[in-house]
C-alpha cells in the first residue's frame, strides 16, 4: 500500500465529512431550538417594521399653533395657505405668543406662527411685513426639517405676494431642486438599506457569539477536541448553517423593505446578495471571535450586543452621515463593517452604482471577515492549551 | 504482552502549580488500568495529556505508538475519551449524537450509522436511540457517552470518572461493559474515586498530590500497604484504647459499630484481644477476619503523604 497516495485521495473527502457532520449538528441545534429560529427569522421583520415606521425623518402633519393678532383678510389668507398642504396641521389658534410656548410645553404644538397686529396694513402700504416663526427645538431633528419647510413656505408666499403687488417677476434667481433617486425625499428609501445592515449585524453576531461559548459551558468542546476534528473544520462547520440563516434573513428583510416601504432595488439583485454575503461573513467572524474569546454565553451576549448594535447604528452612516463626524470617529468607522455595507447597499439599491464603486467596500468586508475568522481560529488553539 | 501506554517522568504544570509530578508507568494491551485519587490529585490532567488534549510540560508519553507531544492528532485517532463532565449534546437524540461524533472521527456516513446501531446495542440503549439525550437518565447517558468514545474502534479508551453520580446498579452494569471491552482486547484506562470500583481493575495506580505513589494489582497493594492481619471486632461497650494496648496490634479504629484492628499475624491472637476487651467491660465480643479493601490502602498511603511509590 502506498500511504502517500491514499492520503492524497482521501484528505479532502475526510475534511468534507467532518465539516458536513459539524454543520449538520449545528443546523440541528438551530432547528431544535424553536425559540432561536423564531428569533432569527421573526425578529428581523419585526425590527424592520418597528424601525421603518418609527425612525422616520419625514415631516408630515406638524402641529402648528397660530397667533393671529391682525385678524385681517391678508393674515387669514396666510394661515389658509399654511394649512393647505399636508405638512402643517392646525393645532389651535391663540391670542398671545406666550400661549404658543405653553402649547409647546403641553406637547400640543411643535411650530408656532405669530402674525402681528399691523400685518395687513403694512402689506397694503407695500412695505415688507414680518411674521414670527416659533419652533420647539427640543426635538432637533424634526425642528430643523419643520423649520426648513416653513422657511420655504415663507419664501413662496413672499414671491406670490410680490407678484400680486408689483406684477413683475418676483425673483431673479430660481434654484430648482430635483431630488435624484429619491424624488419624494422619503427617509424609508434611505433607512431600509441601513436597517438591513443593523439588523443583520445584530443577529449574526449574537447568534454566532453563543455557539462556541455554549460548547465550552456544556463541556462538549473538550469532547470535540478529543476527536481529530481540526479547528478549521469546527469554524467552517459552525459558520455554514448560520450563513444560511443569515442569507435567509437578508432575503426576508429585503422582501419586507420592498413590499412594505416600496424601497427599490435598482441595481442587480445578485450584487446585493454578493455584498450581503460578504457582510455576513464579516459579522459571523466578529461573533465567532467574541465567542472564542469569552467562552461564556452571558458575557458573549453582552459583548455581542454592544459591539454590533452601537457601531452599526451610530458609526455606519445609517443615521448620521460619516462626513459630519469628528475626524477621530471618521477613522474609527473604517473598522466597522456596517459602514461599508450601508454604503454599498445604498449605492446598489438606490443608484445602481457601477461595480467599480462597490469593489472597495467588498474588499474591506472581505478583509474584516478573513481577519476575524483567522484570529478566532488562532485563539481557538491557544485556549485549548489552558484547559484545566 | 506489550505496552500500549508508556509514560516516563511526565510532568504538567499550570503556572506555578504542578498538577502532575514526574509520573512514570506502563499499561499493557487489554488491561483495565485504574487511576485512583482524591479530587485534584492530577488524575484528569494525566488523562488529558495522554489523550493529546494537553501537552506535557516535560517527560514523555507514548500512547498507542504515538508521542503525545509530537503527534497528538494520531493519538486522538487511536484513543477514545470520555470526559469527566457529561459532554454530549442534550438537544440531539442518542443516535444523532453518535452520528455526529462518528462524522468527527471521519467515518463515512453509511458505516457510521451501522457502527452507531451496533454500539447502542452493545451498551443496551437500543430503545433510547431516538430519545433526546436531555430526557435520558444519568446511567443511560454515561453508557451513551461510552458508546461515543468507542465509535472509531480505538485501541485504548480513557474514562475520566465515568460513573460519577450514577446509581450503584447502573455502575455495576457499566463495569460489566468495561470488562467486556478489555476481554475483546481494548485497553481501558479509568479514573475513579470509588474504591470498590478500583477492585475491578487489573492494576491500580494511586495518585496523591500529583504524584503516583503506588502502583500494583489490588491484592499486591493490599499486601504492601495493609500488611498483617485485619479483623473486625464486634460487641457492646468496646474500648478502643484497650485493644490498642494488646501486644502485636499496630492499628485500631472505629468501623461502623465495631472496630477494625490490624496487627502482627502471629502475635495478635483472638484470645488476647478478647481478654483485653472483656477486661475493660465489653460484652458479646466477636472477632472475624477481614479482607482489606483498597480504601484501607488509600488511607494508609494518603495518610502519610510523600512516602511510598
Amino acid at each position: 500500500m502506498n500511504p502517500r497516495k491514499t492520503r492524497q485521495r482521501s484528505r479532502p473527502r475526510r475534511f468534507f465529512i467532518r465539516v458536513y457532520a459539524m454543520a449538520l449538528k449545528e443546523w440541528m441545534h438551530i432547528v431544535r431550538d424553536v425559540r432561536t429560529l423564531y428569533f432569527a427569522l421573526g425578529m428581523p421583520v419585526v425590527m424592520l417594521i418597528a424601525f421603518g415606521y418609527a425612525v422616520s425623518f419625514d415631516i408630515d402633519n406638524v402641529p402648528t399653533a397660530v397667533v393671529d393678532q391682525d385678524h385681517s383678510a391678508q393674515s387669514r389668507a396666510l394661515v389658509q395657505h399654511l394649512f393647505s398642504g399636508s405638512t402643517f396641521r392646525n393645532a389651535g389658534s391663540f391670542e398671545r405668543s406666550d400661549e404658543v410656548e405653553a402649547a409647546f410645553r403641553r406637547g400640543d404644538a411643535r411650530l408656532g406662527l405669530v402674525i402681528p397686529k399691523d400685518y395687513g396694513r403694512t402689506l397694503a402700504r407695500g412695505e415688507p411685513a414680518r411674521v414670527q416663526l416659533m419652533v420647539d427645538a427640543a426635538d432637533n431633528m424634526t425642528a430643523t426639517s419643520a423649520l426648513s419647510f416653513a422657511v420655504r413656505f415663507g419664501l413662496e408666499r413672499n414671491n406670490a405676494m410680490a407678484w400680486e403687488v408689483t406684477g413683475s417677476r418676483p425673483w431673479m434667481l430660481e434654484a430648482r431642486v430635483r431630488a435624484m433617486f429619491n424624488p419624494g425625499m422619503r427617509s424609508a428609501l434611505f433607512l431600509v438599506p441601513g436597517l438591513v445592515s443593523t439588523i443583520q449585524a445584530m443577529m449574526a453576531v449574537l447568534l454566532t457569539a453563543l455557539t462556541v461559548a455554549r460548547e465550552w459551558e456544556r463541556g462538549t468542546m473538550e469532547q470535540l477536541f478529543a476527536t481529530p476534528v481540526g479547528r478549521t473544520e469546527i469554524v467552517i462547520g459552525k459558520l455554514l448553517p448560520y450563513f444560511g440563516v443569515g442569507m435567509l434573513q437578508v432575503l426576508l428583510i429585503l422582501a419586507a423593505g420592498t413590499w412594505l416601504f416600496g424601497v427599490p432595488i435598482r441595481g442587480p439583485v445578485v450584487l446585493v446578495f454578493a455584498v450581503s454575503s460578504l457582510f455576513l461573513l464579516a459579522t459571523l467572524g466578529q461573533g465567532l471571535l467574541i465567542s472564542v474569546a469569552t467562552k461564556n454565553q452571558q458575557v458573549a451576549t453582552q459583548v455581542a450586543a454592544v459591539s454590533s448594535m452601537l457601531p452599526s447604528t451610530l458609526l455606519s452612516g445609517f443615521v448620521m452621515p460619516i462626513d459630519n463626524m469628528p475626524v477621530p470617529l471618521q477613522y474609527l468607522t473604517r473598522i466597522i463593517p456596517s459602514r461599508y455595507f450601508v454604503h454599498s447597499l445604498r449605492a446598489i439599491m438606490l443608484r445602481d452604482a457601477p461595480v467599480a464603486e462597490i469593489l472597495p467596500d467588498a474588499a474591506a468586508l472581505l478583509v474584516f471577515a478573513l481577519v476575524t475568522v483567522a484570529i478566532s481560529t488562532l485563539l481557538f488553539r491557544r485556549t485549548v492549551a489552558s484547559v484545566r | 504482552m506489550s505496552a500500549v501506554i508508556e509514560v516516563r517522568d511526565l510532568t504538567r504544570r499550570f503556572g506555578d502549580f504542578v498538577a502532575v509530578k514526574s509520573v512514570s508507568f506502563q499499561v499493557e494491551r487489554g488491561e483495565v488500568f485504574g487511576y485512583l485519587g482524591a479530587n485534584g490529585a492530577g488524575k484528569s490532567t494525566t488523562i488529558r495529556v495522554l489523550c493529546g488534549l494537553l501537552s506535557p510540560s516535560s517527560g514523555s508519553a507514548i500512547v498507542a505508538g504515538h508521542d503525545v507531544a509530537k503527534a497528538p492528532e494520531s493519538v486522538r485517532l487511536a484513543v477514545g475519551y470520555m470526559s469527566q463532565r457529561f459532554s454530549l449534546y442534550p438537544d440531539l437524540t442518542a443516535l444523532e449524537n453518535l452520528d455526529f461524533f462518528g462524522g468527527a472521527y471521519r467515518i463515512p456516513r453509511k458505516e457510521r450509522l451501522r457502527r452507531a446501531e451496533e454500539l447502542l446495542a452493545a451498551v443496551g440503549l437500543e430503545h433510547g436511540r431516538d430519545a433526546l439525550v436531555s430526557s435520558l437518565p444519568g446511567g443511560m447517558r454515561q453508557r451513551l457517552a461510552l458508546a461515543g468514545a468507542l465509535l472509531h474502534k480505538p485501541a485504548i479508551v480513557f474514562l475520566d470518572e465515568p460513573t460519577a453520580g450514577v446509581d450503584p446498579s447502573a455502575r455495576r452494569r457499566f463495569w460489566r461493559i468495561i470488562r467486556g471491552l478489555a476481554e475483546e482486547g481494548t485497553t481501558v484506562f479509568v479514573t475513579t474515586h470509588y474504591m470498590d470500583e478500583a477492585e475491578y481493575c487489573g492494576r491500580v495506580g494511586l495518585m496523591v498530590d500529583g504524584k503516583l505513589v503506588a502502583l500494583d494489582t489490588p491484592s499486591g497493594l493490599k499486601r504492601e500497604f495493609v500488611p498483617g492481619r485485619l479483623v473486625l471486632v464486634r460487641g457492646s461497650l468496646l474500648v478502643l484504647d484497650a485493644i490498642r494496648a494488646v501486644p502485636g496490634v499496630w492499628e485500631a479504629h472505629a468501623f461502623g459499630s465495631g472496630l477494625h484492628v490490624r496487627g502482627d499475624p502471629t502475635a495478635m491472637t483472638d484470645d488476647l484481644m478478647r481478654a483485653a476487651l472483656q477486661g475493660s467491660g465489653a460484652i458479646d465480643v466477636s472477632i472475624d477476619p477481614q479482607v482489606p479493601t483498597l480504601e484501607d490502602v488509600f488511607l494508609a498511603v494518603a495518610g502519610q503523604p510523600g512516602s511510598g511509590g
